[in-house]
């Protein structure tokens, strides 16, 4: 298993290489200039370009980056300025992460359980409900559910704040919009992996044993249904904690997820480059820990693997 | 008289689909005896496994339904039985042995807890008990290294390994009655031999009767005390192993056995095959279904099927008008071709 991990590590940090070079031309090839501006005068603005080295040839600012990068310094944003790049992420990063987990968490739990029930109930009414639901989670964008959710909730029946970040009751709402997608998309494939293992004869054998059904899906359906679900999870898991930008912006959540978008219409391109390396990053973490879950869960996966780091 | 440890009666099962009702079991009766090792033969399609699925209400219940019959088994009618009181029975005091060790059994379950699982459902013991009753019948079936192998999981084991962990399964709670569809079709020659020697040896050392469910003459030859064939969801030929065997007297019978293939005998003729294909159970015909197929069928088989005729010997009977009286008088007693001294 180490040599394994260890294989999965190499080739993680590979691709995070790949991922910074191409992200770094790419962001240089976006016609502009950040510190371009009609209120400062033009020798200001030359001496802000010298200043953070932008009058230097690509080539050598992307040299420059990457032996940064090595030593962990991540740099400088160009717009907020005196703040670091880690010092952003640092700050925003946990409440993304905080809300995209709690939604994450329960959303799984809840479009895993409507998945089993649709299986169960396959072709009868409460599948036709459920999946319903699901349909319209994929359905309605988070722009038209978060205001309506907020004017019912918020405004008219004045359960739940309408904005704000900080406690538990002001997450509800974010959390339930951010994660409506997640349970749509979880009962349709817990739905359809179940089916699957339902026919399997090995269900007959758990029959046959006189257990109930209950037993029989807990104890044979279930496990062998999450195989599949599981790979759709790591990634899954790196999008919800990133921190979604118009959920953030409607809720005014202080997130990471307003900074993709702004740090790329500032041109901010410390930011940019430090957001997506550490999205990268995180991805790549994520999808590595699925491939350690799928071995718990799939004994056969588990050898394949082993034989695989040989 | 022997006791009945299973008497079904009557027993009709028809299957709805889109194309109108199969009518899969058409009237089948048979029983088992105490100790007793019965075999029901026929080809694919014939009605034998849903019999058995039956019997133990493992058919699924949203197309499939009983029409009429009786199946007593320790003196209750199982086809009337609640889910919960046929549950406490299935396992326990009548369980399976399936087909396909590789597709019968839990992936990613090890195959101790597979095993323990059953005696647990059935017994109020701990867990750590229920692992030595494992370790002995495992011991019992000489299953090599038993501790090491009850914490694999299935596909760390050999087809016959695996199919030894069935029939662990399906022989923890010391059953009176042991079905066994097709237990040696997905194995190996070799090891169909080890599985036919071991079903052998465990009729000798338990109490279980055993019901085989095959294709194969071959193996039902080598275990069985009693046989039903079975065609198009009737049972055409029933009697004693020998009687079966060497004095047959269903034209299907005769087609059954010269299929089997044997090494003595040195033919340059193909393998046998029955020709042509059995009949659709949609709208099965209204005289015999095998007369379609047979070449001593008469005006009569094609308008009507005669109920089973007793021959002879005690228990031996056949579905065939070659066997009635009428027809033996005139006629003499058809025998199979070139067999007639049971060789």
């Amino acid at each position: 298993m180490g040599k394994y991990v260890l294989n999965k590590v190499l080739i993680a940090i590979a691709t995070i290489f790949v991922l910074a070079t191409a992200t770094f031309f790419l962001m240089k090839l976006i016609p502009g200039d950040p510190f371009a501006s009609l209120k400062t005068k033009a020798a200001v603005q030359e001496k802000q370009r010298e200043y953070y080295g932008l009058d230097q040839p690509v080539t050598v600012q992307y040299f420059r980056y990457m032996g940064n990068l090595l030593r962990g310094d991540l740099g400088w944003s160009l717009k907020k300025a005196g703040r670091s790049v880690v010092d952003i992420i640092r700050e925003a990063f946990p409440v993304s992460a905080v809300l995209g987990l709690t939604s994450l968490f329960f959303s799984v739990l809840i479009g895993l359980l409507f998945g089993i029930l649709c299986a169960q109930f396959r072709n009868r009414w409460p599948d036709y409900l459920l999946m319903l639901v699901a349909v319209l989670g994929i359905a309605l964008p988070s722009m038209v559910l978060g205001p309506l959710m907020r004017y019912f909730f918020g405004v008219q029946l004045k359960w739940l704040p309408v904005v704000g970040w900080g406690t538990v009751d002001k997450m509800i709402m974010p959390a339930i919009v951010l994660g409506l997608g997640t349970v749509a998309g979880e009962t349709r494939a817990m739905r359809a992996s179940m089916l699957g293992v339902m026919t399997q004869d090995y269900i007959t054998t758990a029959r046959a044993k006189g257990l109930n059904s209950a037993q029989v899906i807990l104890r044979h359906e279930v496990k062998n249904s999450l195989v599949p679900i599981v790979t759709g999870l790591g990634p899954g898991i790196a999008g919800i904690m990133m921190g979604s930008f118009v959920v953030e912006s409607m809720f005014l959540i202080p997130g990471l997820g307003r900074y993709f978008v702004d740090s790329i219409t500032n041109l901010d391109y410390p930011l940019i480059m430090g957001l997506t390396i550490f999205y990268g990053a995180f991805l790549v973490t994520m999808n590595l820990l699925v491939d350690v879950v799928y071995g718990l869960l799939d004994p056969r996966i588990r050898e394949s693997g082993k034989k695989g780091g040989k | 008289m022997a006791e009945k440890i299973l008497d079904v009666k009557n027993l009709v099962v028809t299957f709805d689909t889109y194309q109108g009702s199969v009518q899969a079991v058409r009237d089948v009766s048979f029983h088992v005896n105490k100790r007793e090792t019965v075999g029901i033969v026929g080809e694919s399609g014939c009605g034998k496994s849903v019999t058995i699925r039956t019997v133990m209400g493992l058919n699924p219940k949203s197309n499939g339904s009983v029409k009429g019959g009786q199946a007593f088994f320790e003196g209750r009618d199982v086809l009337r039985l609640s889910e919960k009181e046929i549950r406490d029975i299935l396992g326990n005091r009548m369980s399976m042995i399936f087909q396909d060790p590789f597709t019968f059994l839990n992936p990613t379950m090890q195959v101790g807890k597979q095993i323990t699982e059953v005696y647990l459902r059935h017994h109020k013991v701990s867990r750590k008990e229920a692992e030595e009753k494992a370790l002995s019948i495992l011991r019992l079936i000489s299953l090599p290294n038993p501790e090491q192998n009850m914490k694999r999981y299935p596909h760390q084991l050999s087809g016959g390994m695996r199919q030894r962990v069935m029939i662990a399964m399906a022989l923890i709670c010391e059953p009176a009655v042991l079905f066994a569809d097709e237990p040696t079709t997905a194995l190996d020659v070799t090891i169909q031999a080890q599985i036919i020697d071991l079903m052998n040896s465990l009729k000798e050392k338990t109490d279980t009767s055993i019901v085989l469910i095959t294709h194969d003459m071959g193996v039902v030859a080598k275990m069985v005390d009693r046989l039903y064939v079975m065609y198009a969801g009737k049972i055409v030929e029933q009697g004693d192993a020998d009687a079966m065997f060497h004095r047959p007297r269903h034209p299907y019978t005769w087609g059954l056995l010269d299929s089997v293939p044997r090494l003595d005998e040195r033919t340059k003729e193909e393998l046998h095959s029955i020709p042509g294909m059995p009949p659709d159970l949609i709208a099965p015909p209204e005289g015999c279904p095998f007369a379609a197929r047979c070449r001593y069928a008469m005006k009569i088989c094609q308008r009507q099927m005669p109920d089973a005729i007793p021959l002879e010997e005690e228990g031996h009977a056949a579905a065939c008008w070659l066997c009635h009286p009428e027809y033996v008088k005139q006629y003499g007693v058809t025998r199979r071709e070139g067999k007639e001294n049971g060789q």
